[in-house]
């Protein structure tokens, strides 16, 4: 241990590799053993700084660490063995790497003079995860252990963020081999170096336009909440009264109670998002992508605006939509810098062109205004999605699988605040919102965690539940059971003149008893008027699992929905309306 | 459009892999590609013909520079630029083609480098447009095998990319 004299400690490989770990302030590992990695859990095994979440599989250790990134900000960790320990991991990795998450991934790999000789449990981990990693890098030398963690955690966290794959060969960990520790304080790459700022003549371009603006509108994505702008980014879009949507990934960087929101943007978004999008004339895109969900037609994007953009990855800047006034750099530091100047800006807003905008902009939002028919004998997933946000006072965190669930969850639940709203934007991920749920519960343990999911994917990663038993993790599911693979249903309803291809799951497990044998509580609902008490109820077991299988109507599509091929504002309204 | 870019990158196993990976992930060209050591070992220069409109390669350069191991890159035909590729080529030759070959060869400024009592081996240096212009030239001739070894460039004049 440390003492006076200034002799670094030694350390096997194993060892150093946990200790770097602590040294960056890792809490928790999600992993799962196996041969190629058991020096490591051995050296976990004799140390208490960093702790170890056995999970069931794989990809839920992936998830749980993307989770907690995405509720903190700070990259999550995972550890799998070699070969199918790896490879189970891969889904995570491009989940993560998709929707920008920081995240290490450390795998086992057979020993140096095996590898490419097709060992037993042997992959080449690098080679596969290439295309969906930030970065990764193999150890050849045991003593560059504690630079190349540091290496890994400054490219996952700094920048665009993203999964950084970290390949050890087994007999780099040999505990009787022991080596100086010493954990760099920084590290400097020569090829990378992330710019961070912004041109300042650039914003003030931006500055200038928005001024000048007649039908503006800001366009916020998730890269506002990886950067920790929500409060800057609310600062400027009340002070230039901008309509502000959010994308799938953006929502709660700007409150959605607040009256200058207009919804989420793109194939569901609401139908006055979509509409003022395709008639601004300057969008301000912060941190956002472009990406084909939002866009839709791509040839008849919003025809009239003036685009600003702001993103970190110059890469993202003219990709798919041509940005006239594009700003590289970290959201927070540009929109500082904004404010800044605005501050000393002469220009002043046009009142009366925002006055009649804003008259527009209501006008469209009693088109539609997230309507759905309540009347229904059948209980309405919309209808659940709204009283859970009551049930949690609207600031629970919430996890979502992908469907039709992941679409209500991120209509109705209003996110007020950033990095509540935890689902598999880019990827899409089936699978991902239980360990997801589990990742964030561990970390806040007083914070109410809701998964929103279906009975489709909730399957893709049930065994979690034994996960969750061992850790005493006291998620909330919900789950929206229609019998159907929704929103391939309700594709098939609406192209495929309703033949259900594979879309109905027949023998469907008891999910009240399938949670009961795992030791969780679990509560059916099958009629609309059962659903408060159940709800009550579920809140009130405060440190217990409790599994709501909620029946819904299996007839439900969710709305507005873009029109393939249009541009943004060609939406089916219902299913019987549409622009 | 035909752009030649000039890559410096890191000389660690796997920044190759993951250049050539990011063409193919993302579907575009690679028309020719070289890569050595430079005077310093611990980088690597890639020269990379490709092909695209100006939004592509304005993508590509992107991405490229999206890499970790990229440490710095050019595109060289922006500018003044010296572009050369090595060629050989082995053919058969009878007895009444010998001179003729050789006389082509000189031309093409080329030398021979090997020759047994059927056939010539011939190295042309220049630019590509040129090794093509040297293999129709040699019409007529049975070419035996071409080894090429992909363009190489570098900008005119003061301008450099290096570190």
């Amino acid at each position: 241990m440390t003492s006076q004299n200034t002799q670094p400690e030694l350390l096997s490989g194993g060892a150093m590799l946990i200790r770097a770990l602590a040294d960056e302030g890792v809490e928790y590992v999600y992993g799962y053993p196996g041969g190629a990695v058991l020096h490591i859990y051995d050296a976990m095994f004799q140390q208490h700084q960093v702790k170890h979440v056995l999970v069931r599989h794989e990809q839920a250790a992936t998830h749980m660490a993307d989770a907690y990134a995405r509720a903190s900000g700070k990259a999550g960790v995972v550890l799998v063995t070699s070969g199918p320990g790896a490879t189970n991991a891969v889904t995570g990795i491009a989940t993560a790497y998709m929707d920008s998450i920081p995240m290490v991934v450390i795998c086992g790999q057979v020993m140096s003079h095996l590898i490419g000789d097709d060992a037993f449990q042997e992959t080449d981990m690098l080679g596969i995860s290439r295309p969906i990693v930030k970065h990764n890098m193999s150890v050849r030398r045991p003593e560059d252990i504690p630079y190349l963690v540091k290496k890994a955690f400054y490219i996952a966290q700094s920048g665009r963020p993203g999964p950084v794959v970290l390949d050890i060969p087994k007999d780099m960990t040999i505990p009787s081999q022991k080596f100086p520790y010493e954990y760099p304080k920084d590290i400097k790459l020569r090829s990378y170096n992330p710019n961070a700022k912004g041109h300042p003549g650039q914003i003030k371009k931006a500055l200038t336009t928005l001024l000048a603006a007649k039908k503006p509108v800001l366009y916020a994505g998730g890269g506002v909440i990886l950067g920790r702008a929500s409060d800057e980014l609310t600062v400027l879009a009340r002070k230039l009264n901008l309509p502000v949507t959010n994308t799938l990934m953006g929502l709660g960087a700007y409150p959605a109670s607040d009256p200058q929101f207009i919804g989420m943007l793109g194939m569901h978004g609401s139908y006055e998002a979509n509409q003022v999008m395709h008639n601004a004339d300057v969008i301000f895109a912060v941190g956002a992508r472009f990406d084909d969900r939002v866009t839709n037609a791509t040839k008849k994007f919003c025809p009239n605006a003036t685009i600003i953009h702001i993103d970190i990855d110059p890469a993202s800047i003219s990709k798919t939509i041509n940005a006239h006034i594009p700003i590289v750099g970290l959201v927070k530091p540009v929109l500082q810098e904004m404010l800044h100047q605005l501050e000393k800006n002469k220009g002043e807003l046009d009142q009366d062109a925002l006055g009649q905008w804003w008259h527009q902009i209501q006008q469209w939002r009693e088109v539609h205004g997230g309507r759905y028919d309540s009347s229904a004998s059948h209980l309405k997933p919309q209808a659940v999605i709204e009283a859970v946000h009551r049930h949690t006072k609207g600031d629970a965190y919430v996890t979502s699988d992908v469907g039709q669930h992941q679409m209500f969850a991120a209509q109705y639940y209003k996110f007020d605040k950033p990095n509540r709203w935890i689902n598999s934007g880019g990827l899409g991920t089936m699978g991902f919102g239980l360990p997801a749920a589990m990742g964030v519960k561990l970390h806040y343990p007083d914070a109410e965690v809701v998964c929103v999911t279906g009975e489709g994917s909730i399957q893709m990663n049930i065994q979690e539940l034994s996960t969750c038993k061992q850790y005493g993790l006291g998620v909330k599911i919900i789950n929206l059971n229609n019998g159907y693979l929704g929103m391939v249903k309700q594709w098939q309803d609406m192209n495929y003149d309703s033949r259900y291809s594979s879309s109905y799951m027949d023998s469907l497990p008891d999910f009240v008893k399938l949670a009961e044998a795992y030791g969780h509580v679990g509560i059916r609902v099958t009629k609309a008027e059962e659903l408060e008490a159940a709800l009550e109820r579920a809140f009130a077991l405060k440190d217990k699992l409790v599994f709501l299988d909620i029946h819904v109507d299996p007839t439900e599509h969710v709305y507005p929905m873009q029109i393939p091929g249009g541009a943004m504002n060609e939406m089916f309204l219902s299913k019987t309306e549409r622009t | 459009m035909r752009h030649i870019l000039s890559v410096l990158l890191e000389n660690e196993s796997g920044a190759l892999a993951r250049v050539v990976g990011l063409f193919a992930q993302r579907g575009y060209n690679i028309d020719s590609l070289t890569v050595a050591a430079t005077e310093d070992p611990t980088i690597s220069r890639l020269t990379l013909v490709t092909r695209g409109d100006d939004q592509v390669i304005e993508q590509i350069t992107k991405q490229l520079h999206k890499l970790i191991e990229v440490v710095k890159l050019a595109d060289l035909s922006e500018s003044a630029h010296i572009e050369r590729e090595l060629m050989m080529v082995k053919v058969k030759t009878t007895a009444e083609q010998r001179e003729e070959v050789k006389r082509c060869a000189d031309i093409f400024r080329g030398q021979i480098i090997d020759i047994t009592a059927s056939t010539y081996t011939i190295q042309v240096v220049g630019t590509s447009d040129k090794l093509e212009a040297f293999i129709q030239a040699l019409n007529g001739t049975q070419i035996l095998e071409t080894v090429r070894s992909g363009v190489s460039g570098i900008s005119r004049g003061e301008r450099t990319l290096s570190l």
